[in-house]
């Protein structure tokens, strides 16, 4: 293992210290976790909280500013955060609005933040959860924890984001993001395992000249395992298994958001060239990409790969996305 | 009887035994998990323990579990933080306020503590979850605490050819089949080590 790192215990510690020095305009409480847009109260604003496991970077923190949310809660990584980070995100930037909790569909982060969310409410706050499960790879729901969460947390968190800065009030806020979660789909494809710091080796062994279809964002392995693809091979794969299930909720040549997600060691000259397939395949199903996405925004550690996300996107959803936005990760507009 | 001073050895030798199998939980969740079962536990029972230690000892047994389930929820995070918390945060709550408890009062506690862990998972045996562990481990504390750990043990055990239903092991389908449940094993060492301070006889 070779890691740019101090030791396996202080890698989301020194993460923090390093996004506290990088981003003043960030309050960052690198003790208790907690990373908090300084103006959090100044607007009179709805809250938008999310968090979940480190290793997913920019993914939440990276997300915090005008714009999208109010706070983030990095957990260990690849481990959701506790409830106590949560209350004290929620508490630090409720202004009487409430507090929207954007969370992820993985056992962790649905405990944490259910027990966070009874604990805020015993403080008085009002706070409402909106469940990102996007994964199209999870099919079986009956037999597993549900569809994962994974890029559409991004559409979830920028549109959610978008209209508290708007001042739209608690409940139209969550009605917004719970509508993009609904309208979203993904689906991810591994070339290699991600390495976690705390066990130094890869998460599974993915033999060269074999890729693993149908991955998550914890370096779990996919559905299925096959011989290396073309990009243009994977596109049509993943864009074909996103398209089937976003067709029962939409109509089929409404426009779309795409995002073509990096797993974090995919470079961007592969990602572009993968969303050129993205996008042909698209065009050959008659959808129009309204806006695209391209980059490392949901990762996980250091794992080749990639993940397509297709939002149907409505006018107002559109309006939304294109609303400023300045946060580490994401800008535009301001 | 048990008094608060029993319970704060069980804690103590939880922690023991999760400090000696931290590696080993961390490489039965790496096929199935994300790699991290031990050292996020061994995380949230150092913290348990200190919090112990640190304090002077809750007088009552049921406060005793009540803290260290607090601590391991405010520690270890993930889905293991709050279910080994409600584990033994209701278990703690059953015993109520008394300063020593029967060993058929901790056994209704702890069915209980088990009970609002498969409430809270919505899970149940069969699962290949902590409750394949704990379910007959609790049973058999009819027996002795000698028989609960080696029933939860054997629990952990058939976990292995079981397919994931709950938890991050369920996105694997039939490739979760033929891998040791990481959270079955540590909950096997959880009554194990109350196994080994009740009946310290039949050492290990």
């Amino acid at each position: 293992m070779r890691m740019l790192i101090n030791s396996p215990q202080t890698v989301v510690t020194d993460a923090l210290r390093g996004m506290a020095a990088a981003h003043p305009e960030l309050d960052v409480d690198v003790e208790r976790r907690v990373v908090v847009r300084r103006d959090a109260r100044a607007g009179g604003r709805v809250g938008v909280v999310s968090g979940g496991g480190s290793g997913h970077e920019p993914l939440h923190a990276g997300f915090v500013g005008p714009g999208m949310l109010s706070a983030a809660c990095p957990g260990e990584v690849f481990t959701s955060p506790v409830p106590d980070q949560m209350v004290r995100a929620a508490a630090a930037v409720d202004c009487g609005q409430g507090v929207l909790f954007v969370v992820k569909n993985y056992t962790g982060d649905v405990l944490n933040f259910e027990m966070a969310a009874e604990l805020a409410a015993e403080d008085g706050l009002r706070i409402e959860r909106v469940l990102v499960d996007d994964d199209v790879a999870v099919t079986d729901s009956l037999f597993t924890a549900g569809r994962r969460g994974t890029g559409a947390t991004l559409f979830v968190e920028k549109i959610a984001g978008a209209a508290a800065e708007e001042g739209a009030p608690l409940e139209r806020v969550a009605a917004l993001a719970r509508r993009v979660d609904e309208c979203s789909r993904s689906f991810g494809v591994a070339l290699s395992a991600c390495t976690t710091p705390a066990k130094g080796a890869p998460t599974f062994d993915l033999p060269d000249g074999e890729l693993e279809l149908g991955i998550g964002i914890h370096g779990e392995p996919g559905r299925e395992r096959r011989p290396m693809m073309s990009a243009r091979e994977i596109a049509e794969v993943a864009v074909g298994a996103v398209l089937e299930e976003l067709t029962q909720i939409g109509p089929a040549d409404g426009p779309v958001l795409a995002l073509v997600n990096g797993m974090g060691a995919t470079p961007l000259l592969e990602l572009y060239g993968f969303h050129a397939e993205v996008a042909r395949v698209l065009a050959g199903h008659g959808v129009p990409v309204a806006r695209a996405l391209v980059g490392n925004y949901v990762t996980s550690l250091d794992m080749a790969g990639c993940s397509v996300t297709l939002c149907r996107a409505d006018e107002e959803v559109l309006r939304l996305w294109d609303a400023p936005v300045r946060t580490a990760a994401l800008r535009w507009g301001l | 009887m048990r008094d608060a001073e029993f319970f704060r050895r069980w804690m103590a030798a939880a922690a023991a035994a999760v400090e000696r199998e931290a590696d080993r939980l961390t490489e039965l969740d790496s096929p199935i998990g994300d790699a991290d079962h031990g050292s996020n536990l061994l995380r949230g029972f150092t913290a348990v323990r200190a919090a112990l230690e640190a304090e002077p000892v809750p007088a009552a047994p049921g406060a005793v579990l009540q803290l260290a389930g607090r601590t391991l929820i405010s520690t270890v995070g993930g889905a293991s933080g709050p279910l080994y918390g409600t584990l033994l945060r209701h278990t703690g709550k059953a015993l109520g306020e008394s300063a020593q408890v029967s060993d058929a009062e901790l056994r209704e506690a702890l069915s209980e503590g088990v009970g609002a862990v498969a409430r809270l998972g919505g899970a149940a045996p069969g699962d290949k979850t902590m409750l394949d562990a704990l379910v007959p481990g609790v049973a058999a504390l009819g027996t002795s605490y000698r028989a609960a750990g080696s029933a939860a043990e054997d629990g952990a055990l058939a976990t292995v050819p079981m397919r994931a239903r709950k938890g991050r092991a369920s996105y694997l389908g039939e490739r979760s089949i033929g891998h040791q449940d990481p959270g079955a094993t540590s909950s096997a060492l959880l009554l194990g080590a109350l196994a080994d301070v009740a009946e310290p006889a039949g050492a290990r």
